[in-house]
């Protein structure tokens, strides 16, 4: 068993926000889901307040390696999920993570408050990946701005805040930094990095959004670098993703001082992903070596 | 026809492929499925190659490709796709030959519904799109018409896939010259009690949607979209319904044709 913010998991491989939903997966392949859950906690899709549809199809593109996406959040809204999902999501064999996203302090602050009343709800991750929409400045690229978030929402919880950062900002562990200094238990990286594709008959870009988010073994080398880096950088543990199809992978990020890892891209091609990378790992390094 | 959905073994298997035959323009492949359950007519499953999966044009495929079965034969564990090599993934796919492993995530997705009652089916194809109307006319038996249209003399060799065909073609080399959407209007206008099941384009399967609205006739349209997943954990499949965005994958791909605005290009 491996402690993780006073959780325990049965071992370090969870999911990536946005990358599995356990309700739909249910649907698709029944009980031998549950009874074979790849994650040792499962982290929800970004909930919002609103209900959001999502960005317009197209929202993917295949490159090297990888893909690009520009889904846009799309979610039931906190009314929705805790009305419709979360029961659901309850019944799980593992702890759950709620993963959250506010465009200003208070909506935040309204969404940790929320999930902090629910005994169901193990730990809370936020999703800083956006726009402050009171300053325009991205919560997660800039320390001051995240300081200031933690500030204010800190004092309203004592469940587990794991702060997901943003790769797309200068100064990577300068906001770890400041996340932890505010008092975060926790840290995961990388989210997507922005990125590009053009349709190659029209020269437009192929996603609606120009611009999205790249994932899958093409960003495997950029989110170790960060990984590594924000290790060092803080003393609060780190969840590693990028770029995991493999065992050795997710070695990589915890030799790299990450205290779990989390599978993404992959659980897309075979949805069984994070159990076979569980036991890759477990056959690489022995799970008690990570206690 | 399954009243219940068969649901999908969890994970990736590898299945042995047993035959790669040539239909002009296509390639069926046939796979020995010996782990999962037999599909219903209209459901999909995600597939890629066990080996050089990716290092092609552009160094893909990477995400598996999304492909509506063609046939499952009763008492049997095979499993048969129509490929045309478009692009990097179906290149990998069509080549697959006896010695292959071909890899699957399914059967996926909601399949076709019992026609309305006291209703004829009337199966309309397009293209690659008439792969799920095979099974679904082995599962309806004899009384099913198909109506099928393709672009050009190869790939109307496609239609040899199903049984008693009514065949156009774009540039006329074989039946009737125009459009498949020509012949529906045409048997529309018997006016006996149908089902239409249809599966190709996006503008076929408007046309389609359109006819059958104006003429209040159930219309089941089994609908396409990217997918990098095919079980609902990626919400990149989603097409519009009257009802908001829903995810094909989940809610899909067959959807009844008043549930739709439109079937966007």
């Amino acid at each position: 068993m491996i402690n993780f913010c006073g959780i325990e998991l049965q071992h370090p491989i969870i999911n990536g926000s946005g990358t599995f939903d356990a309700i739909a997966a249910q649907h698709a392949f029944g009980e031998s889901l549950v009874n074979n859950f790849p994650f040792a906690a499962f982290v929800s899709k970004t909930v919002t307040i609103e209900p959001r549809q999502g960005n317009p199809p197209p929202r993917l593109w295949e490159i090297a390696g990888g893909l690009i996406n520009s889904i846009g959040l799309p979610n039931k809204g906190l009314r929705g999920y805790l009305n419709e999902d979360l029961p659901k999501l309850a019944t799980l064999p593992v702890p759950l993570v709620v993963n959250v996203m506010g465009f200003t302090r208070d909506e935040v602050a309204e969404l940790v408050n929320a999930f902090t009343a629910r005994e169901e709800v193990a730990a809370l991750e936020l999703n800083v990946s956006c726009p402050n929409v009171e300053t325009g400045l991205v919560m997660g690229a800039d320390p001051h701005e995240l300081g200031g978030l933690l500030d204010h929402v800190r004092p309203l919880t004592d469940k587990p805040l794991i702060v997901k950062l943003t790769p797309n900002a200068t100064d990577v562990p300068a906001v770890a930094r400041a996340a932890q200094q505010a008092g975060a238990d926790a840290l995961s990286l990388i989210n997507t990095i922005r990125g590009m594709a053009l349709d190659p008959t029209s020269g437009e870009p192929w996603l609606g959004g120009v611009t999205g988010g790249v994932s899958g073994p093409a960003v495997r080398a950029i989110a170790l670098a960060q990984v590594h880096a924000v290790a060092a950088a803080v003393e609060i543990p780190v969840i590693g993703i990028g770029g995991v199809q493999r065992g050795q992978d997710a070695l990589d990020l915890l030799r790299a001082g990450a205290r779990l890892v989390a599978v993404g891209t992959e659980s897309f091609r075979d949805p069984a992903a994070g159990a076979r990378v569980a036991a890759e790992l477990a056959a690489l390094e022995p799970i008690s070596s990570f206690q | 026809m399954n009243a219940k959905r068969p649901l999908a073994p969890f994970g990736r298997r590898a299945a042995p492929v047993t035959f790669n035959a040539r239909y002009g323009a296509y390639a069926v492949i046939g796979c020995a499925d010996t782990d999962g359950p037999r599909p219903s007519a209209g459901q999909f499953y995600m597939l890629s190659a066990a080996s050089r999966w990716g290092g092609g044009d552009a160094e893909r495929p990477y995400l598996p490709r999304a492909f509506s079965v063609l046939r499952a034969p009763a008492g049997s564990a095979e499993l048969e796709f129509l490929i045309e090599d478009v692009g990097p993934g179906t290149k990998r796919l069509a080549e697959l030959a006896p010695g292959d492993q071909l890899q699957l995530v399914g059967p996926l997705g909601n399949g076709f519904a019992p026609p309305s009652a006291d209703t004829t089916p009337l199966l309309v194809g397009g293209g690659v799109g008439i792969a799920p109307l095979a099974i679904l006319q082995d599962q309806l038996a004899p009384n099913a018409i198909a109506l099928l249209g393709f672009r050009d003399g190869a790939h109307a060799a496609g239609a040899e896939l199903l049984a008693d065909p009514v065949i156009a073609t774009d540039d006329g080399s074989v039946g009737h010259y125009g459009l498949v959407t020509d012949l529906l209007a045409d048997e529309l206008d018997r006016d006996d009690p149908v089902t239409v099941y249809a599966c190709g384009p996006p503008a076929m399967l408007e046309a389609v949607r359109r006819i059958c609205a104006q003429r209040a006739i159930p219309a089941q349209l089994a609908l396409e979209s990217g997918m990098a997943c095919g079980y609902g954990a990626c919400f990149g499949c989603v097409v519009a319904t009257k009802d908001g965005f829903v995810r094909l994958c989940v809610d899909g791909p067959i959807l009844d044709g008043q549930a739709l605005n439109e079937v966007a290009a």
